[in-house]
């Protein structure tokens, strides 16, 4: 009894992988009805699915199978003209049968179908005005599921003498092999069959089927000797034994080799998941009166098998949301004077270490104001903040949860999974996804995936004596600045300190400050002691001689940041483990991972590091209107308007939009008067309170420069009501094209620039009015 | 006899707890941690458990009681909870105690607030009272909300 289960089982196991390629030929069939060798290759899977059902009893299987194969035997031997028609019947066919397939797996059993619908349509297609005019026998069987089923080849050998294919013979043997071995040795037999010409199809012979659990439990194991090798590689690099030494050298090399040995069972080509894309497609495109092609490049491009499965769902949204939005009509398109097919455009490719993805449609684009409203619509942004925003801004409005621009509901989107699941299941692999798009040409989404999950090669660093690892995808570099360099290298933009890298401003961000662990160095216990300005870190380091500083580049989003770090290590192929979903609540790290010596080191999630850094937008949703709020071009785009600068404090430079500034005035020290704790000036008639720059940017604790006579100040005005920003000195006004790098977290500071070949704070006027509680002073002028 | 239960028993401090040892994969001694920064307090670390990595809570910090001094190590209870293997650090073992139903009662009103979030309910064994621990909420720490806004 159990051999039958067994039987069966591998049966099913074949059938399904049979039926995918049947789905994927049929379509190209469609596209090229005249090649042969795919009208085989379907016969010859239509074919073994009969001729097994009939060993195992699946009659109604048998039957929808076996009017199925006279129907292709017919086409095949060119009595009978492919049409959209037969081809749906045919798709129709594919799908009862899997349909048997999933009762029969679920089951045992075909359980109780009427499929006489389905059997009288293929028939009808079968008797169909014959061509040639010579009904060959096949179309009689069409009638007797019990005769024997295969056409016989002599009948035809007059009217097409070479290119009737000859895999009709041996298939006839296998027919009276009892055995299930049957399907098999018919495989076998053509691999064998020298006149058999290549279908692709030779790997058969040399692969074996492997349960998936194995596998798993392979890279388990696996997973275990990487930390064990790494155990030991430490170990011996710490001890004298040279013999040892060479033995954990080569356990070395033979881990990393059987590693990638072991990664490689579980790839997959990406190919297994597309080839089911061409009947989607068709199906789409059908449904919703589209002309479609598909094109695929990098079929064979692998990726692990988990990953495989988990970009399927999100592939096929994507390609089905290209076939249904993204392509128009074929009139919409001739209009547009464009070939009335559509063209849908897969590509994968490999890229440092990544898979990239990429889904191609020639259709319509994106529609911006389409998009602008229904942003507006939903309550996703301002009508206002909709107005202002880039292109770039409103395309990524597409990957806000509970957005769609689907008018109506089709059977094929609007269902409830949105571009937001596409995106959250595409990042919970570790990957990214982007779209772009030129309108009236197309769009294209773009992902990129990383190549396993299991194993990645990571940097360890170091900070305040605990380890971390960096995953390797989001290092650009490592800057060590030594000496005068490190002194001199990292600038203070209103405190914040950024790196000049290449001419560009690099935040940097301190990993022991973020992670608010206790520094080991001198220098940096100093730092942590002494001052909580980061202008007195900087000096405090200064005073050490013996300066280095560790940066790590890292890219978040398209953003990159450097991460500041005690030492940096080396790097590692780590294996990552699980955290606790408490941990992982905080967003900072990513996973845990076990080291050489056994200890656990954390992995860091450079994303969440990236958004409690503030370098990158907290949450990204949020990110559009925020940036919009504050009236920036949030891509850090040129900007070109005249500035004032001046000095607060003895040496800080800032820059204002002089569009904010409404007069600059001058009052001497005696005009100045307090009014319930609050500098104030009599200033046309009303009372102006005053703010001190320097006093907001620095801290209460920095005295203002009052020893001056005079004091200047930025008349800016809002509503009616004027505040005085008191500056210590006046420098310029300047036009010059500049950009800035956005910061937040500093009250007051909308980020920084280079203006006049030196690092500028740009000044946030309304943030810095709310920092010095001005907002009260704006309310308290109003009464 | 279809009432009894088993229970793993330590003590923290003064107080005795039992944990039901189906939920209780092993007892071992101190090992080294890693910590984990910005996590409450009551998280040391992370252990590695022969290669599954296992968050440590130290009991005595979510019972808001005093750290043990530094020469006395904790001990490790790991359960089982809902999302993985949890290791709970403990002052000492005790005995797995067989206890019967009809000694269960709920925790009395009077058991302060930290401690009773924590107490399913207590045993009245003959000589000493036994409390329950409830290992999903000693896990989640409500502090954790509170770190997160930040």
């Amino acid at each position: 009894m159990s051999d039958d289960a067994e039987i069966i089982k591998e049966f099913l196991v074949e059938s399904y992988e049979n039926l995918d390629r049947l789905d994927h030929d049929l379509v190209a069939l469609e596209k090229d009805p005249a090649n042969r060798e795919t009208l085989a290759s379907i016969f010859r899977t239509i074919h073994t699915i009969k001729g097994t059902s009939g060993f195992l009893a699946f009659n109604q299987l048998e039957a929808v199978t076996h009017v199925g194969e006279n129907l292709l035997a017919r086409l095949r031997d060119g009595l009978l003209q492919l049409t959209p028609e037969i081809t749906t019947a045919l798709l129709a066919m594919v799908d009862a049968v899997r349909q048997m397939l999933t009762k029969i797996e679920s089951t045992g059993h075909e359980g109780e179908r009427n499929d006489r619908e389905l059997i009288d349509r293929l028939t009808q297609l079968l008797e169909a005005k014959p061509e040639v005019g010579n009904p060959s026998p096949a179309a009689q069987a069409g009638q007797d599921t019990h005769l024997s089923p295969s056409p016989v080849p002599e009948a035809n050998v007059g009217n097409l003498p070479l290119s009737n294919p000859p895999p009709v013979e041996p298939r006839q043997t296998d027919e009276s092999l009892p055995e299930k071995a049957a399907v098999k040795s018919q495989e076998a037999a053509e691999g064998l069959n020298p006149q058999q010409p290549a279908r692709g199809q030779s790997a058969s012979d040399s692969t074996i089927r492997v349960d998936v659990a194995q596998l798993d439990r392979l890279m388990n194991g696996m997973s275990e000797l990487v930390l064990l090798r790494n155990q030991i590689v430490q170990y011996s690099n710490s001890t004298e034994d040279s013999e040892l030494q060479g033995t954990s050298q080569r356990l070395n090399l033979l881990t990393t080799e059987l590693q990638e040995g072991v990664m490689k069972t579980r790839m997959q080509p990406i190919g297994n998941i597309w080839s089911k894309f061409p009947r989607t497609v068709r199906d789409v495109a059908l449904g919703c009166g589209k002309q479609v092609r598909i094109e695929m490049e990098g079929k064979e491009t692998e990726l692990d098998k988990t990953i495989i499965e988990a970009i399927k769902d999100p592939l096929t949204h994507l390609v089905r949301n290209a076939v249904d939005h993204g392509i128009e009509p074929p009139e919409v398109r001739r209009a547009a004077g464009k070939h009335p097919e559509g063209l849908l455009f897969l590509r994968a490719f490999h890229e440092g270490g990544q898979v990239n993805i990429e889904i191609t449609d020639d259709g319509a684009g994106l529609d911006f104001e389409k998009i602008r409203n229904k942003a507006v619509q939903k309550a996703l942004v301002t009508a206002d903040q909709a107005a202002r925003m880039t292109e770039r801004e409103i395309t990524n409005l597409v990957w806000l949860p509970g957005f769609s621009t689907a008018e109506k509901v089709t059977n094929v989107s609007g269902r409830g999974v949105g571009m937001d699941v596409v995106k959250t299941n595409i990042e919970k692999i570790g990957g990214t996804v982007d779209v772009q798009s030129r309108p009236g040409h197309g769009s294209t989404v773009r992902m990129k995936i990383p190549l396993t999950l299991a194993i990645i090669p990571a940097l360890i660093v170091t900070t305040a004596g605990d380890r971390y690892a960096i995953p390797q995808v989001s290092l650009l570099e490592l800057v060590r600045l030594e000496g005068e360099q490190a002194r001199k290298g990292i600038e203070l933009v209103s405190g914040a300190p950024v790196y000049r890298l290449r001419g560009n401003l690099l935040p940097l961000v301190y990993l022991n400050r973020e992670l608010k662990v206790e520094a080991e160095t001198e220098v940096e216990a100093g730092t942590k002691a002494k001052a909580h300005t980061k202008d007195a870190a900087l000096r405090a380091a200064d005073s050490s001689d013996n300066l280095s500083v560790n940066i790590v580049i890292l890219r978040a989003d398209d953003r990159q940041f450097g991460l500041v770090v005690d030492e940096i290590n080396d790097t590692e192929e780590i294996v990552v483990k699980p955290l606790n979903k408490l941990l992982k609540s905080i967003n900072i790290y990513a996973g845990a991972t076990i080291m050489g010596d056994g200890q656990v080191a954390l992995i860091l999630d450079v994303m969440g590091l990236a958004q409690r850094s503030s370098v990158v937008a907290e949450v990204r949703d949020r990110a559009v209107t925020e940036k919009d709020a504050q009236g920036s071009d949030s891509d850090g785009g040129q900007r070109r308007n005249p500035v004032l600068l001046f000095q607060y404090g003895e040496s800080g430079r800032m820059a204002v939009d002089l569009a904010v500034v409404a007069r600059l005035e001058e009052f001497s020290r005696d005009t100045v008067e307090v009014a319930s704790d609050q500098e104030v000036v009599q200033y046309r008639g009303h009372i102006m309170p005053l703010i001190r720059v320097s006093d907001v940017l620095k801290g209460e604790c920095a005295q203002a420069a009052s020893s001056q006579e005079s004091l200047q100040v930025l008349v800016y005005s809002d509503q009616g009501r004027s505040v005085g920003l008191v500056v210590d000195r006046i420098l310029d006004i300047v036009e010059e094209a500049y950009i800035m790098q956005p910061q937040k977290g500093r009250k007051g500071v909308l980020g920084s620039a280079v203006i006049q070949k030196r690092v500028t704070d740009i000044l946030d006027v309304p943030g810095l009015i709310a920092a010095a509680d001005g907002v009260e002073i704006l309310a308290g002028m109003e009464t | 006899m279809g009432a009894a239960q088993q229970f793993c028993t330590f003590f923290v401090k003064h107080e005795f707890f039992g944990v039901p040892v189906q939920q209780v994969q092993e007892v071992i001694r101190y090992q080294e941690m890693t910590r984990v920064p910005l996590v409450p307090a009551t998280i040391r670390g992370l252990i590695n458990l022969r290669g599954q990595i296992v968050m440590a809570v130290d009991l005595r910090r979510r019972l808001g009681l005093e750290d043990r001094p530094e020469s006395e190590l904790p001990l490790n209870v790991v359960v089982l909870t809902a999302d993985g293997a949890v290791s709970f650090l403990v002052d000492e073992i005790g005995d797995v105690l067989e206890v019967e139903e009809k000694d269960f009662e709920p925790p009395p009103a009077t058991v302060p607030g930290q401690l009773r979030d924590l107490v399913r309910g207590v045993y009245k064994l003959h000589d000493r009272l036994m409390l329950v621990l409830d290992t999903e909420q000693a896990v989640n720490s409500d502090q954790f909300e509170t770190q997160k806004v930040h």
